[in-house]
C-alpha cells in the first residue's frame, strides 16, 4: 500500500475545471494527489471509465461538475450524479469501498472548495487506505476486506 | 558551461549562476535567511553555507553568493555544514529570541534549547517617544541587512540602515527620525525574513489601505491588483492614483523585479478615432449610496452592509471566501434581516421608480445564505414584494415555504446598535393595527439598495445627443426600448432603467437587431479573414510529439523544477524534442515553435504551461500557422493545477508535472486531425405568429434583407393587441399596430401566410423544411424559426363573471367600457384573478399596471369615480411606479387583502356588493361598486403550445410557456439551436417589452442567417455502425436531437445538431460512440499514463 494516494478528477470543462483554474489562482493549497482530466460535461463520465481508472491503479476517483440547474448542457450533471451511484454499487459488488467514489459540485466560481473538496477526498481516501492495510493484516477480518487494485501499479 | 557535483549529483548551469541555483537545479533544498531573488547577494546571513570537497579551495562559503564554479564538488549537510549551521542559529536565537523562522529552523536542526544571555531586548518605559522612529521589532531581527539592500539597491532612497556598534547595532532610520526620504512602498517589511518591519512605525508616508472595490469596499488591496478572478484579461493593472511611482516618481520597485519585464509606465491613455454606423450606449447603473439613508447607520454600524457587499460576503472568492461572517466581530451573523428598497420607491431620495430588481436578489441571498449556514433566520422588510419576472413567483413561494424565508411586509423606520455586541435593533410597524410599533434585534442587517443612473451617463448621453429622462437614465423611443431619441444610437440594459438580467440581454440583442437593419447594405466588408498554409496531412505518420514546458516567468519554475520535467518527458515514447522557456506564449517563442514543428517535422504539439481555459486558442492558432490541424495539440496545466496549488511541496509537485504531462503525452499520442465541414444556410425565416412579437420579428428579418414567411392560425394579423389602445404613457398602440402592419404588407421578403399552421418541421440549424396546412399547405425551407405564438386572457370562472354584465376582465373595460361616465359611480377592480393561484402559480407580470393604467384612465376624466384596486401586492416595477404613485395621489384607494382570503362578489340590486378583508384595518370591508373589474390573467396556449414543443423539440416550463436555454443569459434561444422564442408565448409581459423580445430573437437569429456556411463538426459525437445495435439509447440521452436512425437502420449523428458533450458516448452501452478528442481510448491513455509511472504501449497508436 503506498502512503501517498493517487486521486483521478474528472472535471467538466464549464465549472469545476474552471474551479480548478481559480484554485490556482487565489493560490488555495490542496495535496498533490489530484491529477485533473478534463471532459466536457460530467456526463461524458461512463461506469465504465470510472471503473477503469480504479483498474488502472487510481486509489480514487471523484467526478465534479456544476451544481444542479447549472449545466451547460442542461442535464449532463444529472445523469452523472445517477451514474456515479450506480458506479458505487458495481464498485462494492467488486469488494471496492464506494467511498473511493464520489460526485462532487462544485460551481466556477467556487476555487476555495475545489480546493477543500480536494483536500477532504485526499483525506478520505489516506484513511481508507490506511484501513484497507489494517484489515489486511488481520486474518480474522471483520470488516469487509478489500480487494484493492494494485495488481496492475507496478 | 560549468559541470559541478553536489550531494553526489552532477549539475550543468549557466556561467553566472551561484551554488544556491544549481543546488535548486537538482532539487535540493539549502536554507537562506537574508536571499532574495531580486535583491542583489551579500551572503551575510551564513545559514546558506556548503562545503567545499574538491575543485576549489575546500572550507565553507555562501551558497547564495559563492559563483558555481566548474570542477566545483559541493557537499550542503556535511556534518560541518550543520555544524555551522547550529552555530549561526544560537546565535540568532539570541539575537531575535521571538522569530518564529528561527524557532522552526533550530528545530529541523536539532539545536538543544540554550538559555538566553540576555533577556529579550526591549525599552526600558515599554513604549517609544512619539518624535523617535523604531523601524524593526528588535526581537525579531537578525541583522540581515536585507532590508537595508532591498531599499538602497532594489527601490533607491537608502530609507533605513545599520546603525550603533556591537551589541547596539540595529536596523534605524537616520537619527531615528521619521524618514522623510522613505516612500512608504513597504518594499523592506515585504522582503523580511522574520517579520520584523512595521513600515508605519517610521515612514510618514505608509501605504494607505485602499478599499477593494469589486468586494464592495470590504476589505483593501494593493495598487498593483488584478480587479476581480474573473478579470478579461485576466492581468494586474496599476492603479495610478495610489502608486507611489505615479505620485511621486520614485519606487518603482515592481519594473525592478518583474522577470518579464512587463511593466512600462510610459504608456499613456490615448485618443482615438473611430468610424462606425452605429453606437449602443451600454453604460450600465450605479448602486444607491446607502449612506444617503442615515436612518439606517450605513457607514456607522459596522454590521450594516449594502445588499453588494453581503453578495461579495456569500461569494467563494470575497472577503470571506464565502464564510458567512459580519464584519464587526467575524462571527457568524445568526439572525439576519433586509430592507427593501432603500433608494427606491422613496421621494425623499429623488428615486421615485421602483429599481426592478431588489426584491428577487434580496429572496436569493436570503435563500443562499441559509444555504451556508441552516440555522441562519432570514428575515425581509418589504412594502411589496415584486417577484413578476419569469419563474419569480415560484422562487418567492419556495423561498417562504422551504426555507423557511420570513416576509414582513413592513417599512423599518429605524436602526439602533445595542452598546454592547455591535447587535442592531430595527423598529417597525408590524402588520394589522392591534401589534403597533415593535422593536426587534437582528445580529445583521442588509440593505436592499437599488439602481440609480450611473454618475457618467449624463456625459456620455451628452457626448452620443441622447436624451436622458428626470432620474439620469437615457430615454427609450415610445414602443421600442433599444431606440434612443437620436437615430444610429441604440439603448440597452440598465443605462435605459433599472432591469433585470434577461430583459438587459433581450434588450442588447435588440439593439443588435436594430443595429443589423441599419447597417445590412455594408454587412461583412470590414471582416479580415486570417490566411493559413494548407494543413498537412499526417495520417499514418508516427506520432512525433513536441513538448514545450514553461516557467511562466517564476510563476511555474520557482516551485516546479522546469528542466527536470523537460529532461524527463524526452526520455517518453514518441516525444522527439522538448524545450523549456520562460514564456512559452510570448510572441517569440510562438515563432520558434512554428520553426521547430517544421525542422523536427513534429506532427504533435503539447505545451506544459497554464490552463487550457485562456491559452489553448492562442497556442492551436500557431499550429494552423505552422500547417498542422489544430486538434494535434494538447496542454497540461503544471501552472494552476501545480506550482500555484502545491507551492510548499517543490518535489512532490515536480512528479506531479511529470504526471500530468506523461498523461498528456499518452493522449497526443492519439490524437486525430479533425476537419470541419461547412454546410450552406438558407436565409430564410420561419415566423410562426401573426401578433405584434411575430411582426416585429419578421419586420426585422426582412429589413436585413432575409426572407421570411410569417404564418398566422387566424385570417388577421395583430393578435392581442388589436385590443389595447394606449399604452400606461399613454402612447397609441393601435397606431403603432397598424403602421407595423402595413409595414409587414409592404416589406417585399415577407411572405404572409394566414389561416395556416405548421404540419411539419424537419432538418436542422441552418437548413429547415416546414410543411403547412390549414389554406396553404406549402413547403418551406428556411435556415431559423421563431415562436412568436402568444398567449391569451385567463377567462375568470368566479365573482359573478359571466353571470352579471357588471362583472368584467380590464381587456374588457379597456375595449368597451372606458368611455362610460363613471362620474359618481364606483369601480372595484380585483388582483390576481387567474394568476398566483393554484391553477395559476406564476404572476401575470401585466396585470397591475393595466389596473394602474385604467383606474388613472377613470380618474382623470371622472374625478368624483370612486377607484377601488384590491390587492396582494402591487407590482409596477421601473417607471411604472410612478404611474401607481400618480393613482394614489388622485384618489384611487389601494386596499391589500391576504393571499389567503379573495374578495367576494355577490349581486346586490342593481349593482354590486364587494366584500374585502383588509390587513390594515384587519377587519372586512363592504364596498358597493358599480362596476367590478377582474384583473385576469395571461395563460398559456396550453394546446398549440405542447403540439410545437414536440414538433420542434423546443422545451415548455411547468405553466406551459417555451423555456429558453437559460432564464438569465439566453432569454430568447433553446437549446435546439436555430429555434427561437419571444412575446407571450415565452411568459407574461407588457407589449414593448414583447416587442424587444421580438427585436431580439431577430437579432439571435441574424447571427445565423447572416453567415454564409456554418461550420459543422469538432468536438462532436459519431457512431461507429459496426457496433450500433440500434438500441435508441443514444436517441432518447440527446436533448439536442443529434442522433437519428439512417437509412442503414444505424444510429448516426447529425454533426450539426451536436453540441459535443458526450452524455451519448457516456450512455451507449455497445460503445460504439465516441466523442471526438475525448475518445474512450484517448481519455484512457490520458489517466493511464498519468497513473502508471510509463506511457503503456498497450494504449499506443493504432
Amino acid at each position: 500500500m503506498k502512503n501517498e494516494p493517487t486521486i483521478i478528477a474528472f472535471c467538466c470543462h464549464y465549472c469545476a475545471f474552471t474551479a480548478a483554474d481559480l484554485a490556482g489562482t487565489m493560490r488555495k493549497q490542496y495535496p498533490t494527489n489530484i491529477r485533473i482530466v478534463r471532459i466536457p460535461c460530467t456526463g461524458k463520465v461512463s461506469e465504465n471509465m470510472v471503473l477503469q481508472a480504479f483498474v488502472e491503479g487510481a486509489d480514487g476517483v471523484m467526478v465534479a461538475g456544476c451544481e444542479i440547474g447549472s449545466c451547460h448542457f442542461i442535464q449532463g450533471n444529472v445523469r452523472a450524479v445517477k451514474r456515479v451511484a450506480h458506479a458505487k454499487k458495481l464498485l462494492e459488488e467488486t469488494g471496492v469501498n464506494p467511498d473511493r467514489l464520489e460526485f462532487y459540485h462544485v460551481a466556477a466560481s467556487q476555487g476555495p472548495l475545489f480546493a477543500t473538496t480536494s483536500a477532504e477526498f485526499t483525506e478520505r481516501i489516506k484513511q481508507l487506505n490506511a484501513g484497507g492495510k489494517a484489515s489486511a493484516d488481520t486474518t480474522s477480518a471483520e470488516t469487509p476486506q478489500e480487494t484493492v487494485h494494485d495488481s496492475s501499479r507496478t | 558551461m560549468p559541470v559541478l557535483t553536489i550531494d553526489g549529483q552532477t549539475v550543468e548551469v549557466e556561467k553566472g549562476k551561484t551554488l544556491l541555483d544549481a543546488a535548486k537545479e537538482l532539487n535540493i533544498e539549502i536554507p537562506t535567511l537574508c536571499h532574495h531573488w531580486a535583491v542583489p547577494e551579500a551572503g551575510a546571513c551564513r545559514i546558506c553555507v556548503v562545503e567545499i570537497k574538491a575543485g576549489g579551495r575546500p572550507g565553507l562559503v555562501p551558497a547564495c553568493s559563492y559563483p558555481a564554479e566548474d570542477g566545483l564538488v559541493i557537499e550542503t549537510y556535511s556534518d560541518r555544514v550543520v555544524q555551522s549551521r547550529r552555530m549561526t542559529l544560537a546565535l540568532m536565537i539570541n539575537r531575535a529570541p521571538r522569530a518564529g523562522v528561527i524557532m522552526e529552523l533550530a528545530e529541523q536542526y536539532q539545536l538543544p534549547s540554550i538559555p538566553l544571555k540576555s533577556p529579550p531586548h526591549s525599552t526600558s518605559d515599554g513604549h517609544t517617544p512619539e518624535d523617535t522612529a523604531e523601524p524593526c521589532d528588535t526581537d525579531l531581527c537578525i541583522m540581515c541587512g536585507l532590508c537595508v539592500r532591498v531599499c538602497r539597491e532594489v527601490i533607491g532612497p537608502e530609507a533605513t540602515c545599520f546603525s550603533g556598534r556591537g551589541i547596539e547595532r540595529e536596523i534605524a532610520t537616520p537619527y531615528k527620525q521619521l524618514s522623510d526620504v522613505c516612500i512608504g512602498c513597504g518594499a523592506c517589511a515585504f522582503v523580511c525574513p522574520t517579520g520584523a518591519i512595521d513600515p508605519a512605525q517610521f515612514s510618514p508616508n505608509p501605504l494607505a489601505s485602499i478599499p477593494h472595490e469589486f468586494n464592495a469596499q470590504l476589505g483593501d488591496r494593493r495598487p498593483i491588483h488584478i480587479p476581480y478572478a474573473q478579470a478579461v484579461p485576466l492581468v494586474p493593472v496599476i492603479d495610478t492614483e495610489n502608486c507611489i511611482h505615479f505620485q511621486t516618481d520614485g519606487c518603482g520597485a515592481c519594473s525592478k523585479i518583474c522577470p518579464a519585464n512587463a511593466i512600462d509606465y510610459e504608456i499613456k491613455d490615448r485618443e482615438q478615432d473611430l468610424n462606425v454606423g452605429a453606437i449602443v450606449l451600454t453604460g450600465g447603473f450605479d448602486a444607491f449610496d446607502a449612506a444617503r439613508k442615515s436612518e439606517y447607520g450605513f457607514g456607522r454600524y459596522p454590521n450594516v452592509l449594502t445588499a453588494m457587499q453581503f453578495e461579495r460576503i456569500l461569494s467563494a472568492s470575497g472577503p470571506t471566501e464565502g464564510h458567512l461572517a459580519r464584519p464587526s466581530d467575524h462571527k457568524k451573523p445568526n439572525r439576519i434581516a433586509w430592507i427593501q428598497c432603500v433608494g427606491s420607491r422613496d421621494a425623499a431620495c429623488g428615486n421615485t421608480y421602483c429599481s426592478s430588481v431588489c426584491c428577487m436578489y434580496a429572496t436569493k441571498e436570503a435563500i443562499v445564505a441559509k444555504e451556508h449556514e441552516a440555522d441562519v433566520e432570514a428575515t425581509i422588510f418589504y412594502i411589496d414584494l415584486r417577484a413578476f419576472g419569469k419563474g419569480f413567483e415560484s422562487f418567492y413561494n419556495r423561498a417562504k415555504e422551504e426555507h423557511s424565508v420570513r416576509y414582513v411586509r413592513s417599512q423599518v423606520s429605524s436602526i439602533k446598535e445595542t452598546p454592547a455586541g455591535n447587535n442592531l435593533i430595527l423598529r417597525y410597524v408590524a402588520e394589522g393595527n392591534s401589534k403597533g410599533l415593535v422593536e426587534e434585534e437582528f445580529d445583521m442587517v442588509v440593505l436592499s439598495v437599488g439602481l440609480e443612473a450611473q454618475a457618467t451617463t449624463a456625459e456620455m448621453a451628452a457626448i452620443a445627443g441622447v436624451n436622458c429622462n428626470q432620474f439620469g437614465f437615457a430615454e427609450s423611443q415610445p414602443f421600442l426600448q433599444p431606440l434612443s431619441n437620436r437615430e444610429g444610437v441604440f439603448l440597452s440594459g440598465a443605462v435605459s432603467g433599472p432591469k433585470d438580467i434577461p430583459e438587459t440581454v433581450m434588450q442588447s440583442s435588440a439593439a443588435a437587431a436594430k443595429v443589423g437593419e441599419l447597417l445590412a447594405p455594408v454587412r461583412g466588408t470590414e471582416v479580415k479573414v486570417s490566411e493559413y498554409p494548407p494543413e498537412r496531412d499526417v495520417t499514418g505518420e508516427e506520432p512525433r510529439i513536441g513538448v514545450f514546458v514553461c516557467h511562466c516567468g517564476i510563476n511555474i519554475s520557482s516551485v516546479v523544477n522546469v528542466t527536470e520535467v523537460s529532461e524527463y518527458i524526452r526520455s517518453l515514447p514518441n516525444v522527439v524534442y522538448t524545450e523549456h522557456t520562460i514564456f512559452t506564449c510570448s510572441q517569440d517563442t510562438q515563432e520558434r515553435m512554428k520553426e521547430v514543428i517544421k525542422e523536427h517535422n513534429l506532427n504533435r504539439v503539447i505545451v506544459a504551461s497554464c490552463t487550457p481555459r485562456t491559452h489553448e486558442p492562442l497556442f492551436q492558432e500557431t499550429m494552423r500557422q505552422a500547417g498542422l490541424n489544430k486538434c494535434l495539440f494538447e496542454m497540461a496545466d503544471i501552472r494552476e493545477q501545480c506550482s500555484w496549488v502545491h507551492k510548499d511541496n517543490p518535489v512532490a509537485a515536480t512528479a506531479k508535472a511529470k504526471d500530468l504531462v506523461r498523461g498528456s503525452v499518452g493522449k497526443s499520442r492519439l490524437l486525430e486531425p479533425i476537419q470541419f465541414r461547412k454546410v450552406g444556410v438558407t436565409k430564410a425565416a420561419l415566423v410562426v405568429g401573426g401578433g405584434i412579437s411575430g411582426m416585429t420579428a419578421a419586420l426585422a428579418l426582412g429589413k436585413q434583407g432575409f426572407k421570411v414567411c410569417l404564418v398566422e392560425k387566424t385570417g388577421e394579423l395583430g393578435g392581442n393587441l388589436r385590443t389595447l389602445k394606449t399604452s400606461m404613457e399613454g402612447y397609441d398602440w393601435q397606431e403603432f399596430l397598424k403602421e407595423t402592419i402595413e409595414q409587414v404588407k409592404a416589406q417585399p421578403e415577407i411572405d404572409i401566410v394566414l389561416n395556416s399552421e405548421i404540419d411539419e418541421v424537419t432538418g436542422f440549424v441552418g437548413n429547415f423544411t416546414t410543411k403547412l396546412k390549414g389554406e396553404s399547405t406549402a413547403e418551406f425551407k428556411h435556415g431559423v424559426i421563431l415562436l412568436a405564438t402568444g398567449a391569451d386572457e385567463y377567462q375568470p370562472q368566479a365573482f359573478e363573471y359571466g353571470q352579471s354584465d357588471r362583472v368584467v376582465t380590464q381587456r374588457e373595460l379597456a375595449a368597451e367600457r372606458i368611455d362610460d361616465n363613471y362620474d359618481g359611480k364606483t369601480v372595484v377592480m380585483i388582483q390576481c384573478v387567474g394568476s398566483r393561484d393554484k391553477e395559476h402559480p406564476y404572476c401575470s407580470r401585466v396585470c397591475c399596471g393595466t389596473a394602474v393604467k385604467n383606474a388613472l384612465d377613470i380618474k382623470t376624466r371622472h374625478p368624483s369615480a370612486n377607484v377601488y384596486i384590491l390587492y396582494r401586492e402591487i407590482r409596477t416595477y421601473e417607471f411604472k411606479e410612478l404611474y401607481y404613485r400618480k393613482a394614489r395621489e388622485l384618489g384611487v384607494k389601494f386596499i391589500h387583502f391576504p393571499d389567503e382570503a379573495y374578495p367576494n362578489v355577490s349581486g346586490n340590486g342593481s349593482g354590486m356588493l364587494v366584500t374585502v378583508r383588509d390587513t390594515v384595518l384587519d377587519r372586512d370591508i363592504d364596498l358597493k361598486a358599480d362596476l367590478v373589474v377582474l384583473s385576469a390573467g395571461i395563460i398559456p396556449n396550453t394546446v398549440s403550445n405542447r403540439r410545437l414543443s414536440e414538433m420542434m423539440k423546443a422545451a415548455l416550463n411547468e405553466d406551459n410557456f417555451f423555456m429558453e436555454a437559460h432564464v438569465k443569459l439566453r432569454p430568447v434561444d433553446f437549446a435546439n439551436e436555430g429555434i427561437f422564442v419571444c412575446g407571450l408565448a415565452h411568459s407574461p409581459k407588457y407589449t414593448e417589452e414583447n416587442v424587444t423580445q421580438a427585436l431580439a430573437a431577430a437579432g439571435r437569429a441574424a447571427v445565423i442567417l447572416s453567415k454564409e456556411a456554418l461550420e459543422v463538426g469538432g468536438v462532436v459525437s459519431h457512431v461507429d455502425p459496426d457496433k450500433c445495435a440500434t438500441c435508441l439509447t443514444c436517441v432518447r440521452e440527446c436533448i439536442y436531437e443529434a442522433p437519428f436512425v439512417n437509412a442503414d437502420g444505424k444510429a448516426e449523428i447529425e454533426e450539426a445538431k451536436c453540441q459535443g458533450c458526450g452524455n451519448c458516448a457516456a450512455a451507449c452501452p455497445a460503445e460504439a460512440i465516441q466523442l471526438r478528442t475525448f475518445t474512450d481510448r484517448q481519455e484512457r491513455a490520458l489517466f493511464m499514463s498519468m497513473l502508471r509511472e510509463e506511457v503503456p504501449a498497450g494504449v499506443g497508436p493504432e
